[in-house]
């Protein structure tokens, strides 16, 4: 393992120090506690909380301020964090308002962020919450855990956001959130895994000639391994599992979102944006806006993800809507 | 007594946990995202440093504290499950301050409903409970055969293993392991096999000093 780090156990402490030091204009961190807040003193909307494992940098921290999330609370590394951890964050970002609460569809985060909400709700803040699980490599059928989250939760962080920023109330947010998330779908692929920082190997092995389909955000294996193909049939691929997924038709709108996994340069995530804008275009769908670079990471994995999302008349206006915040500026 | 007892018994668990840390973690690596021994070595030790700078003169009180303690360190899913299943466990235990085989099955039952409650899982799904349900029964097969607490824990201990054996021929269909789909066969489960070491650093724990 080589990786610019002290000791493995302090990543995570010393990773959000670094965050807050970076960008004190935007956020500070709740003493003692790995969440990470919007610098100003919550107002009276509703406030967003979202989180799970490190290693996914700048998610969530990094999209911690105006028009998108007030809290982000980060677990060790691919670990989601526990329920005081989350319920501090709810209780720091409360407007009075209620609090959205933005979970990626793991059994993990799924309970610690209700235990959280259970514990909130005791105190008499109201919460709800919105699952996102927006990955179709993953067979979606009710006697499983269901789809996986990943990159695509960066347009509900976007959207929902947005909306809460605009003063809707918690029922609205929630029901935008879970718009979003009906009509977001993401497929990724890696090159090469990663490493989690205390495991000090990589999360698999992977030959020269190998990539590795379907793969999720915390070095799980995907759906196949296959041999590494151009980056236009790669594209094809994925977009062909995501649009099969998905009631699109000609002069749709959509967005779209290129993220690269953490080892990834741009230089090959625009290479595949190329193609991603070459075939919805010949399908006459309308890309609204791209987004191209690294926003949800899986630490060093080299690989990327295609997410897509349609776009109505509401959703196209929160996305364009302003945003300020250290991953993420929109005017 | 007790008191020592108690902490000489969750210092075993915890010894134990961190001799296997690196081979839960890579179960977990296999069908998972590579952390469970991490977490629960992470957990254990923070429960030891708990009950040393607190010490509980309680079964129950210690057990509760035990399962805060998970609960705010361990994190992931088997973080609230554990977490979970130690509170649980302390229910029975109220106001008890002997422990008896019938305690340990009641503690069992309790920990298991509490594990099936919080993840809504059921035995088959390739989980902690395929080898803690089992474990559960032999105990409690145990006991109703008259069998001695120590005879009891290493029934328990075999049928977990066994459970462990039967988590590598089933597809998972809860937790991470669930994304992988057949591929998750020939694979044992990590929370099942966590569930095994802590049960045989029981039992052994309680061989040594019985
Ligand atoms: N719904 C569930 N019910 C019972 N046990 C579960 C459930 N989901 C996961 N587990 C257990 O948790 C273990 C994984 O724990 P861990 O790796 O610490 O958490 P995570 O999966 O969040 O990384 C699995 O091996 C399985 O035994
Ligand atoms: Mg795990």
């Amino acid at each position: 393992m080589k990786k610019i780090i002290n000791n493995p156990v302090n990543v995570v402490d010393e990773m959000l120090k670094g965050v807050v030091a970076a960008h004190p204009q935007y956020v500070r961190r709740l003493e003692g506690l790995n969440v990470i807040v919007r610098a100003a003193s919550p107002t009276k909307k509703v406030a967003l909380v979202s989180g799970g494992g490190s290693g996914h940098e700048p998610s969530h921290g990094g999209f911690v301020g105006k028009g998108m999330l007030d809290g982000a609370v980060a677990g060790a590394v691919f670990t989601s964090p526990t329920p005081d951890q989350v319920y501090e964050a709810i209780k720091a970002v409360d407007g009075g308002e209620g609090v959205l609460l933005v979970i990626k569809n793991y059994t993990g985060d799924i309970m610690n962020f209700e235990m959280a909400a259970e514990m909130a709700e005791a105190e008499g803040i109201k919460v709800d919450k919105v699952v996102v699980d927006d990955d179709v490599a993953v067979e979606n059928s009710t006697w499983t855990t269901g789809r996986r989250g990943i990159a695509g939760t960066v347009f509900i962080h976007k959207i929902a956001g947005a909306k809460a920023e605009e003063g809707g109330e918690l029922s609205e947010v929630k029901r935008v959130a879970e718009k979003v998330v009906a009509n977001v779908r993401s497929m990724g692929m890696a090159l090469a895994p990663c490493t989690v920082p205390e495991v000090g190997k990589p999360s698999f092995t992977l030959e020269e000639n190998e990539a590795e389909i379907g793969m999720g955000i915390h070095g799980e294996p995907g759906t196949h391994r296959e041999a590494l193909r151009t980056a236009d049939e790669i594209v094809d691929h994925l977009l062909d599992k995501i649009l099969a997924d998905m009631d699109l038709t000609a002069s749709d709108e959509v967005a779209v979102l290129v993220n690269g996994l953490g080892g990834t340069p741009m230089m090959e995530l625009y290479v595949a944006n190329r193609r991603l804008a070459e075939v919805l275009g010949a399908k006459d769908v309308k890309v609204i806006k791209t987004f191209v670079g690294n926003y949800m990471t899986s630490i060093e994995m080299a690989g990327f993800s295609i997410s897509v999302i349609k776009l109505d008349e509401e959703l196209k206006e929160l996305l364009l809507a302003p945003a300020d915040t250290p991953a993420l500026v929109q005017f | 007594m007790m008191e020592n007892l108690f902490l000489g018994a969750i210092i075993a668990i915890k010894e134990s946990i961190d001799c296997n840390k690196e081979f839960l973690t890579e179960l977990d690596r296999e069908i998972g995202d590579a952390d469970h021994g991490i977490n629960m070595a992470r957990g254990f030790e923070a429960v030891v440093n708990k009950l040393l700078a607190d010490p509980q003169t309680d079964l129950a009180a210690g057990l509760k504290k035990i399962g805060m303690t998970l609960l705010s360190t361990v994190g992931g899913a088997s973080g609230p499950l554990y977490g979970t299943a130690f509170m649980r466990a302390a229910i029975p235990a109220q106001g008890k301050t002997e422990a008896s085989k019938e305690l340990g099955a009641e503690m069992l039952q309790a920990a298991i409903q509490g594990i099936k409650d919080r993840g809504k899982a059921v035995c088959g799904e390739k989980t902690m409970l395929d080898s803690m349900e089992p474990a559960y029964h032999a105990f409690a097969e145990g006991i109703a055969k008259d069998k001695g607490f120590l005879e009891c824990l290493e029934l328990a201990c075999c049928a977990a293993e066994e459970g462990v054996e039967y988590t590598k021929t089933i597809i998972a269909k809860k937790g991470r392991a669930s994304y992988l789909g057949e591929r998750s066969l020939g694979h044992q489960d990590p929370g099942a096999t966590s569930v095994l070491i802590i049960l045989r650093a029981l039992t052994d724990f309680y061989r040594k000093n019985s």
